[in-house]
């Protein structure tokens, strides 16, 4: 079992041709993601990794039953795409596009709501099911299939986390990026829940980070769960008022800081480590 | 980006928004100028950052000679940092109350958020969450009148202030929109007889958005190191210590921070060179990180779009075109690893798998660069 995505998940890629939608598109096929169809205007007719090329979603929709959507073209046209693949019907739209503006994520975010679609990012890494199917750039060799399940508001910070679970033998039920913007479909708040409902997971992993209030958020939700939860934050050697690399990642007006969040999480109950190196020891005794 | 209080304003006014008379100087002569066209006025330093006013920053002026006596003592000046190079000469106003207002966006909500005090005049943090009123502006809204009356109503504004409050704070949810903020804060709005007024003057642009503003002024921020190396598209922030720090992913590059603190060492910066950074991005990273001249340089990659083998060649070029005149220590795991690492070992350089250890020894090789 996994959440969101499983191996018979029908995918779509927007901006399949182009240069990361093709190198991206074709690991995803390698590693077993149901890939039927591709879209890019300018191609459309052609094939591409042995995909049908399309020019509009909606045709990936009714020809070939697509499901789920990963955006790969420009921020300036990550609305437009976005907004097409909803209308045409799709029910897991995930958005790896970074710098998209706010206010056209909060359209985004409404419109998925209105037609109850689930939206992962804009500026995740996406979400994988490992040994099932990925959709997103995650490196696929670090990920084995087990009982942790992972939810990460940075990409390269968890595939760190993620290996080193790999490593000690713990494998992972299913990791979702929640995005580093400020303003993101899914997050902790919604993803625990699912988690908690996975038969296959059995413990959880945030990887939270400064900004805003997304891990106090979740700690409401922990102290529900019956599952344990382990966390690691970063930045807690960030400045205030400086954008982390992440344009969410910021302390705005003693807001957001890691100390508040820590402090929520522990109180919940959950395990907070202090570097990421030990978070793997944390799980394993977790789970006893 | 933010703006300065002046361009704010600017847009404010072209929005029909209430704010006083102004004009930007640069010098004492143009302060003179101005206020002997506006009267008394308040001459303003032109700065980001808050709390200008306690730091000195605004001075008041009944005449043309007193405003360029001010002027001559706020240009030039350090405000938090800042240099002083324009100030703002703006008609004084009779304030009889200060009000907050502002529009910015809730991230939970997803929604934007008007918040909105009667206690204006201090920084908002300081205001005690019972005189705040919070209302979320729905994404479809488009001018209805129940949030503007709610608001209004929530601070206890009456007859003749009410209507204007609600006309100000429509416009402020409009220029919110049409360019893109992140933040437009007024405060103080004040209250000066009959009429209300924006004293003050806070507009961030959403930088993912500033692109589709060509209407708007650039604003530079920063100091001169982080503008270059952000011209290069690498997110990078200037700390005081002297470890340089790049490492690939924002979380990543944070880790890396916590990590050199963890063992009682002191970043110099904050540098994620990218996700998925080819030879050249990195190269141009690592190029920056020897100019600091920091006393250890420490690289902590996880190869997983980045190829370890791309990160090598990087280190490689760099020593051998600019050389690297400081001790290097380089964690790399992941994708093409073995490639990455034998490159490096064949040109003398032993790179870590471990995060830890490769973290513990660049804070040891620090301290020997303090007593060297």
């Amino acid at each position: 079992m996994s959440v969101l995505l499983h191996r018979d998940t029908r995918v779509v890629v927007q901006g399949i041709t182009g240069h990361q939608g093709s190198f991206h598109a074709q690991q995803m096929i390698a590693y077993g993601t149901r890939v039927v169809a591709g879209v890019s205007p300018s191609k459309a007719g052609t094939t591409h990794l042995s995909v049908p090329v399309y020019a509009s979603v909606r045709e990936a929709v009714e020809r070939d039953g697509a499901e789920a959507a990963i955006v790969f073209v420009p921020a300036a046209m990550a609305r437009d795409a976005a907004f097409e693949a909803v209308a045409a019907g799709v029910r897991l739209l995930v958005m790896i596009p970074e710098h998209l503006p706010v206010l056209d994520t909060m359209a985004i975010h409404t419109f998925c709501r209105l037609r109850g679609v689930t939206l992962v990012g804009p500026n995740t890494f996406g979400l994988i099911t490992p040994g099932e199917s990925k959709l997103g750039i995650m490196p696929s060799h670090i990920y084995r299939p087990g009982p942790v399940g992972i939810i990460a508001r940075s990409g390269t910070l968890s595939y760190e986390i993620a290996a080193s679970l790999s490593d000690a033998g713990l494998g992972q039920s299913s990791v979702v990026g929640m995005g580093g913007d400020p303003v993101v479909g899914q997050t902790f708040t919604d993803l625990l829940p699912l988690m908690e409902a996975d038969p296959q997971t059995e413990a959880v992993v945030l990887v939270g980070e400064i900004g805003g209030s997304a891990e106090e958020r979740a700690a409401e939700l922990v102290r529900t769960m019956t599952k344990p939860v382990v966390a690691y934050l970063a930045g807690k050697s960030a400045p205030e008022g400086k954008r982390m690399g992440h344009a969410g990642a910021i302390i705005e007006r003693g807001r957001g800081t890691l100390e508040s969040k820590r402090a929520a999480l522990e109180a919940a109950g959950a395990r907070v480590c202090e570097m990421p190196w030990e978070i793997s020891a944390a799980v394993r005794s977790a789970l006893g | 980006m933010k703006l300065y209080e002046y361009l704010a304003k600017g847009v404010l006014r072209e929005a029909g928004v209430p704010v006083p008379p102004g004009r930007v100087c640069q010098t004492p002569a143009e302060a003179a100028e101005a206020a002997a066209e506006i009267g008394p006025v308040a001459v303003k330093a032109q700065v980001l950052v808050g709390g200008r006013g306690k730091a000195g920053g605004i001075g008041f002026a009944d005449t043309p000679e007193a405003a360029r006596a001010e002027a001559r003592r706020i240009l030039g000046m350090d405000l938090k940092g800042y240099r002083v190079e324009k100030v703002y000469v703006e008609g004084k106003l009779a304030t009889d109350r200060e009000l907050y207002v502002s529009v910015t966006v809730d991230r939970v909500a997803r929604e934007l958020v008007v918040m909105a005090s009667a206690h204006g005049g201090v920084e908002i943090e300081d205001v005690d969450e019972k005189f705040l009123v919070r209302r979320h502006v729905p994404i479809l809204w488009n001018g209805e009148g129940y949030l503007l009356r709610e608001v209004a109503r929530g601070i206890g504004l009456e007859a003749p202030w009410a209507a204007q409050f609600q006309d100000i704070l429509a416009r402020l949810i409009g220029v919110f929109r049409q360019r893109d903020a992140e933040l437009v804060e007024i405060n103080p709005l004040v209250i000066t007889g009959d009429e209300v007024i924006a004293a003050d003057a806070r507009l961030n642009i959403d930088d993912s958005a500033v692109d589709r503003h060509p209407e708007l002024e650039r604003v530079e921020e920063g100091t001169e190191l982080e503008r270059r190396v952000r011209e290069i598209g690498l997110a990078y922030v200037e700390l005081d210590g002297d470890i340089a720090v790049m490492a690939n992913g924002a979380g990543m590059a944070m880790a890396t921070l916590d990590a050199i603190a963890h063992f009682g060492g002191r970043p110099a910066n904050f540098l994620d060179a990218g996700g998925g950074a080819s030879v050249e991005p990195t190269a141009q990273a690592l190029d920056v990180l020897v100019g600091m001249r920091p006393r250890v340089i420490f690289i902590n990659i996880f190869g997983g779009i980045t190829r370890c083998d791309d990160v090598a060649r990087a280190i490689l070029t760099v020593r051998e075109t600019r050389g690297i005149p400081v001790p290097l220590v380089v964690r790399l795991v992941g994708t093409n690893e073995a490639e990455g690492v034998a490159l490096l070992r064949a040109a003398g350089i032993e790179a870590y798998r471990d995060m830890a250890e490769a973290a513990r020894r660049t804070v040891e090789e620090s301290r020997k660069g303090r007593d060297r």
